[in-house]
């Protein structure tokens, strides 16, 4: 069921059920120590550079207030953005799901003849599967961050927001870089820096001939028409300045009003995600630069299914810092890949059965221990634990029958009546007998069923 | 119904009343904390193991002659607005004097004259392409504004003395010189000074990347060296 009737979102949402998923990554006890080191790291290094702002509630408060204007009025904010970008010379092109999307940015791409593509890191072109719709047309794309670069060499999958490497340690990059890129030192060290210059003399000529980029956007702003990516490496930097096409693949939901409203989300983002005062760089451009053609490309998959819900639609303010995940105790223990989504975490418990009608994704909001530690981190305030709460309900709701509904319905009918209920609690007396003969599967192998009492209340108090 | 006309539907199905409270922004404003702080912003450009030297006025052509002298740096591309003089002690010779950047005739990229220990470095005024910019040991140019307590440099591409994107980011040494004047205190105070500014490039630092279990390594794509020059 998808709320409202709205269509829902296809793509690479969906896997395994959570704890299917999850009992094999648990198992994994060299990807858990790898995981135990790099969330800790970095939750630290947040924890630190947040405490120095001495206005960050309040910019929290004001991140969450814009994320809400926008998607109140996001037809509008949509409408005018679209102006903004045509009015330079931007094409835009909309999508209403991954599908479109992908045939969309395939056409485009086909018909600049090439063969390869370069591509800043992008969660959107992961949801919709964009490489694997390039590869059916025999198009290469070329993964230039350093984690989706180590994702796409090993033949992997991403496990987290912001770093889809963060399950492997050094000397796992090592053995893949060494595998799998051609001409590669065959002494290469598993020292970080020199892994990262492994990456940069591996990319240096596809920056440099290689004409076609594609990007997604951290926002854009429906005021003026420009376009942001924030970034550490410089390999967006490269993509979105070097090849002379640039298409950028953007969520509906990527919106901030004004040029002004970029002062919140540059302070929130960068403390959030990496845990630094400001990341190494940031890109803005307003329209084609520099003689390009660009192309925006706004999808949708899902999300107007997601703003359809009163109670779910605030998971729509994410702006992917990845705070929740690094924070999340769960997390932290099965990894991004029990989550089957290309968004895990606590905000992929809540947006991918949302995206996906939470039919699709049933177990998901299943996967928190509702602790709470999520929404306290989020820099546009989602209350992620009340929206799981909310979603598990949804998941029961359309489940019409099961072991649990039937048996509170029969409860029901038994309660509703005097003489019925009473009828009932006397059984409850063989029940003490039968309670240690019959186990109920599931509920029973963790713990243990409740012993009815030898005398009902009632029987009692007639009896005093 | 054409893809926009569907999406365009759907959401106006979708979402809530369209009148949420208003923006709270008790924040800390651009505009109410002063100028931006010298020691701080240098301060933090250090913390990403940037090189800073802050001079006085008349230092500037000296200062960029020696650090480009201590870089080594033998062909140096300077964005073709900066003031003649901050690289008239660095190569005497090699000025164009063009607005015109990347798209330019080749032949316009070569230095006149020929670079030897005794003169300093080649200073390039029009590097036309990227494989001029490739073969590039540094490059010049100014900013249009900092930010003190984030360590940012921004830049803005259609400004002469910034130059087109490629400009800074394919020379693995990028040299900027920061006006004292030009140091915000803290981030809404830049986005103020940017606003209307079509192509703009935030810098903090060299390239890094945290991507190796979340451990932050200087250079990756960008340049990998950043010095800055702050004028009191």
């Amino acid at each position: 069921m998808t709320f409202l009737g709205m269509p829902a979102g296809g793509g690479n949402l969906t896997g395994e059920p959570f704890p299917k998923a999850a009992k094999n990554t648990l198992a994994n006890a060299q990807m858990r120590r790898n995981l135990a080191k790099a969330t800790g790291t970095i939750r630290t290094k947040r924890a630190n550079v947040v405490a120095e702002l001495p206005d960050w509630a309040d910019l929290r408060a004001a991140g969450a207030a814009i994320k809400d204007e926008v998607l109140a009025n996001l037809d509008d904010y949509l409408v005018r953005f679209e102006e903004a970008l045509t009015s330079r010379g931007t094409h835009v092109h909309w999508a209403r799901d991954a599908d479109e999307a992908n045939r969309i940015i395939t056409g485009l791409v086909q018909a600049t003849g090439t063969r390869e593509v370069i591509k800043v890191k992008s969660m959107a072109t992961v949801e919709i599967g964009l490489n694997e719709a390039l590869a059916d047309v025999g198009v290469h794309a070329v993964e230039t961050d350093l984690a989706e670069l180590i994702v796409q060499l090993g033949n992997d999958k991403s496990s987290h927001i912001l770093v889809p490497a963060i399950h492997r340690n050094r000397s796992e990059i090592r053995e893949v870089f060494r595998r799998e890129m051609p001409g590669v030192d065959p002494d290469l060290t598993d020292d970080p820096p020199a892994l990262a210059e492994a990456a940069r003399e591996h990319l240096r000529r596809k920056f440099l001939t290689v004409d076609v980029a594609i990007s997604g956007a951290n926002f854009g702003v429906a005021e003026t028409g420009a376009l942001v990516v924030v970034e550490s490496e410089g390999n967006g930097r490269m993509c979105l300045t070097l090849p002379r096409t640039l298409i950028s693949v953007v969520g509906i939901e990527k919106l901030v009003p004004t040029w002004q409203d970029l002062e919140v989300f540059l302070q929130l983002l960068p403390r959030s995600s990496t845990g630094e005062r400001m990341n190494p760089y940031t890109s803005v451009w307003t329209g084609p630069t520099e003689g390009q053609t660009s192309h925006v490309v706004l999808v949708d998959n899902g999300r107007t299914a997601t703003l359809a819900d009163p109670d779910g639609r605030a998971a729509l303010r994410c702006i992917r810092c990845s705070a929740c995940l690094n924070s999340c105790p769960v997390y932290e223990r099965t990894g991004g890949h029990a989550y089957g989504s290309t968004y895990p975490g606590p905000i992929g418990a809540v947006l991918s059965p949302q995206l996906t009608g939470v039919d699709k994704n049933p177990t998901l909001p299943f996967a928190s221990s509702l602790c709470g530690v999520c929404y306290d981190v989020c820099p546009v305030a989602i209350d992620i634990p009340s929206m799981l709460v909310h979603l598990r309900e949804r998941v029961t709701e359309s489940k019409r029958t099961t072991p649990e509904s039937t048996a509170m319905r029969a409860m029901a009918w038994a309660m509703s009546d005097a003489r019925r209920w009473r009828r009932l609690i006397r059984l409850g007396k063989f029940g003490r007998v039968a309670s240690r003969h019959v186990p109920l599967p599931g509920w029973t192998t963790a713990r243990d069923l409740p012993q009815p009492p030898k005398e009902t209340f009632r029987d009692w108090w007639e009896s005093r | 119904m054409s893809a926009r006309d569907e999406v365009l539907a759907r959401v106006r199905r979708a979402k809530g009343p369209r009148d949420p409270a208003p923006v709270p922004r008790d924040y800390r404003a651009a505009g109410t904390r002063g100028p931006g702080d010298l020691d701080l912003f240098a301060e933090r450009l250090r913390d990403y193991r940037a090189l800073v030297r802050i001079v006085n006025a008349d230092q500037v052509a000296e200062t960029i002659a020696a650090a480009l002298r201590d870089r080594g740096a033998r062909r140096v591309v300077a964005a073709p607005g900066t003031p003649a003089e901050w690289t008239e002690l660095s190569y005497p010779a090699g000025i164009f004097e063009s607005r015109v950047p990347l798209g330019g005739d080749p032949r316009e990229a070569e230095p006149t004259g020929t670079p030897d220990a005794a003169s300093g470095p080649e200073v390039i005024r029009i590097p036309v392409d990227v494989d001029t910019l490739e073969r590039t040991d540094a490059v010049v140019t100014a900013c249009h504004v900092a930010i003190a307590e984030t360590g940012t440099i921004v830049l803005d591409h259609d400004a002469a003395d910034q130059g087109p994107r490629a400009l800074t980011l394919v020379p693995d040494y990028h040299l900027v010189v920061v006006r004292a004047d030009q140091v915000v205190a803290g981030v809404p105070d830049a986005v103020a000074a940017l606003a209307g500014v079509r192509t703009q490039t935030w810098i903090s630092g060299g390239s890094a990347t945290s991507d190796i279990e979340l451990e932050r390594v200087e250079g990756v794509h960008g340049p990998r060296t950043l010095e800055v020059v702050i004028v009191r």
